[in-house]
């Protein structure tokens, strides 16, 4: 009897080479793994590493931001799953199949599997709204019938109905974004790409587009990768977030963790994008460097009614008269995010020892605060 | 103007258009496959096939950069073996064709050439093949420039008809120099040159009008 041949990955099972039964991957729609991508170098210029140790998967059904600035490799990282570009090292397995390794008739077939939205909405200008939906399913051979019935459904389903006959160059941008994910959910896919999709929108149509993919992965389960380089996207709609720096992961989790205990520089300056703004300009117009009456200190928190309790005990424990100067609260990935802004008094004897002693006493409770400088 | 000179006139112009009519659809013929596989078989292209487009595109340029009427004499004997003859409106039509298809292929190159590349990417990320992408994405998108491309190159075969007359090619040119020039006719001349200004207009305007008519990117109802 022939042995069975060793494998470096036991729990995979080797048939079929493009279908994996991994109990470990079951529940993931998009797995990356040890993923790197080098563009040569091409007349003159000299290649460039795009991305590199890129090893995380997407939770099959969840919406999940991936965000950095431009140049980070979103791009790459988004044409590596559906296939428009090979990684130079690693697989991608998108929903059971390694996409990385199809070509031909093959990949073709699985890219109808995968949507994509595009930032310039990439619509036809020679079709109308309808002929735009249509394509994808022309292009899978569906019959006329059968595409005529589905881009109705679909026309109805992304809430622009009567637009049916109109040419894209009659239709305002959000309309035009609505065609866009109308053709991208045409075939029914099980993953839906957005590329910067509302990066040339006003922000509320930005509102509107984000609200009906919401709806979309509530509705259909289908699962959304969001390309972005604005938090308050990842914000409004992501559950797990990727933040990508030079072709490097830096930082993923849960959008609300992030947010409250975002550890990496970058992810720090993004949240500055969008909780910078959260304080009051009356009180950002007091803050100033040179120790004053009284320290400022945010503190971010977490849950329902997390900061409830936090200043009475705070005072009590510390003897203080913290004063709240500001707060916010913000639902982020399904959690409430509290942003408080405390003032620390700094009497002649306790001096700034007050300020550093809270910040330890909420290190502590591991409650991320940090120390914005000092009112009169 | 004599009936007879009138339908001179009337006969030439018909052998005119004939020329050109199948000159310009063979070069259509010809022009327009050659014209979209130049725009796509670039390095990283569609059909990527650099060593083909580079020899392709000499063999365009070294006939669009020999002079018609050189053209005309050297096939000759090419001429005799596609149509039997190398005298007369038939004749006419394999130097004309020979002449327009590569003029066409390079405007429908740079027509093509216009399309968005973001539309070729979208195509192929819902799976399209290459040659749905021709079809279903290039072909339409450019269309309006393609209908310029072929109006100009109609417009440019009426000027060559007028030199395949100087080697029997009949036509108006043919026509005008036979009648105007050598039997000393300013009024033969005059009425040729105002029956070619009146068809480069005609096709002129029809041309436009059609391209306008399928330009979706205008806002018009």
């Amino acid at each position: 009897m022939k042995a069975a041949p060793m494998n470096a990955h036991p729990s995979l099972v080797i048939g079929d080479p493009y279908e994996i039964r991994d109990t470990a991957t079951a529940d993931a729609m998009v797995r990356f793994e040890k993923i790197s991508k080098t563009y040569p170098a091409y007349r003159g210029k000299p290649g460039v590493d795009a991305l590199q140790g890129i090893d995380f998967a997407i939770a099959r059904g969840s919406i999940t931001g991936v965000i950095g600035r431009s140049g980070a490799g979103k791009s790459s990282l988004v044409r590596l799953i559906n296939g428009l570009e090979k990684p130079t090292t690693g697989r991608i397995v998108v929903d059971s199949k390694d996409i990385s390794a199809l070509t031909g008739r093959d990949l073709r077939h699985a890219q109808r599997s995968i949507g994509m939205i595009f930032q310039h909405f990439n619509l036809l200008s020679s079709r109308t709204a309808a002929d735009n939906i249509a394509l994808p399913l022309e292009i899978a051979g569906w019959s006329k019938a059968d595409i005529r019935a589905r881009v109705t459904e679909l026309l109805a389903l992304v809430g622009i109905a009567d637009k049916h006959d109109r040419y894209p160059s009659e239709l305002s941008g959000g309309q035009k974004q609505r065609v866009g994910i109308a053709r991208a959910l045409a075939t029914r896919p099980n993953v839906l790409l957005s590329d910067e999709a509302t990066s040339a929108l006003d922000p509320q149509t930005t509102r509107a587009i984000l609200d009906l993919l919401a709806n979309i992965n509530r509705e259909l389960g289908v699962t959304i990768v969001l390309i972005t380089h604005e938090m308050s996207v990842v914000r409004q709609l992501a559950k797990d977030v990727v933040v990508l720096d030079a072709g490097h992961i830096v930082e993923s989790g849960h959008v609300a963790d992030i947010f409250t205990h975002p550890k990496n520089p970058i992810t720090q300056s993004f949240l500055a994008e969008v909780t910078g703004d959260s304080l009051p300009v009356s009180l950002a117009s007091r803050i100033v460097q040179e120790p004053g009456s009284h320290a400022v200190i945010r503190v971010q928190v977490r849950g329902a009614g997390a900061g409830d309790t936090l200043i009475a005990r705070l005072a009590r424990e510390l003897g203080l008269d913290v004063s709240l100067l500001s707060a916010r609260i913000d639902e982020i990935g399904g959690h409430h995010v509290g942003s408080l802004v405390l003032g620390i008094p700094l009497g002649i004897s306790r001096g700034e020892d007050a300020a550093a002693r809270t910040l330890a006493w909420l290190s502590q409770y591991q409650i991320s605060a940090e120390r914005l400088g000092y009112v009169a | 103007m004599s009936p007879e000179l009138i339908n001179l006139i009337i006969q030439a112009t018909g052998e005119t258009l004939f020329m050109v009519g199948i000159a310009a659809a063979l070069g259509t013929v010809f022009g327009l496959p050659l014209g979209v596989f130049l725009a796509t078989s670039r390095k990283g292209e569609l059909f990527a096939a650099p060593a083909v487009n580079a020899a392709l595109g000499m063999v365009v340029n070294a006939t669009r950069s020999t002079p018609f009427i050189i053209l005309v004499v050297a096939i000759i004997p090419f001429t005799r073996l596609i149509a039997g003859t190398s005298i007369g409106s038939t004749a006419a039509i394999v130097p004309l064709t020979i002449a327009s298809a590569p003029f066409i292929a390079r405007l429908v190159e740079a027509a093509i050439r216009e399309v968005d590349g973001g539309l070729i990417e979208t195509a192929s990320s819902f799976g399209a093949s290459p040659i749905q992408i021709v079809f279903k994405v290039l072909i339409p998108e450019a269309l309006p420039g393609l209908l310029l491309a072929l109006t100009l190159a109609v417009v440019s075969l009426l000027g060559y008809s007028a030199m395949v007359g100087a080697v029997g090619g009949g036509g108006l040119g043919d026509l005008g120099i036979r009648y105007g020039y050598q039997r000393f006719m300013p009024e033969m001349m005059l009425a040729v040159v105002v029956v070619l200004i009146a068809l480069v207009q005609l096709v002129q305007s029809a041309g436009d009008y059609l391209a306008r008519r399928v330009n979706r990117r205008l806002r018009h109802r």
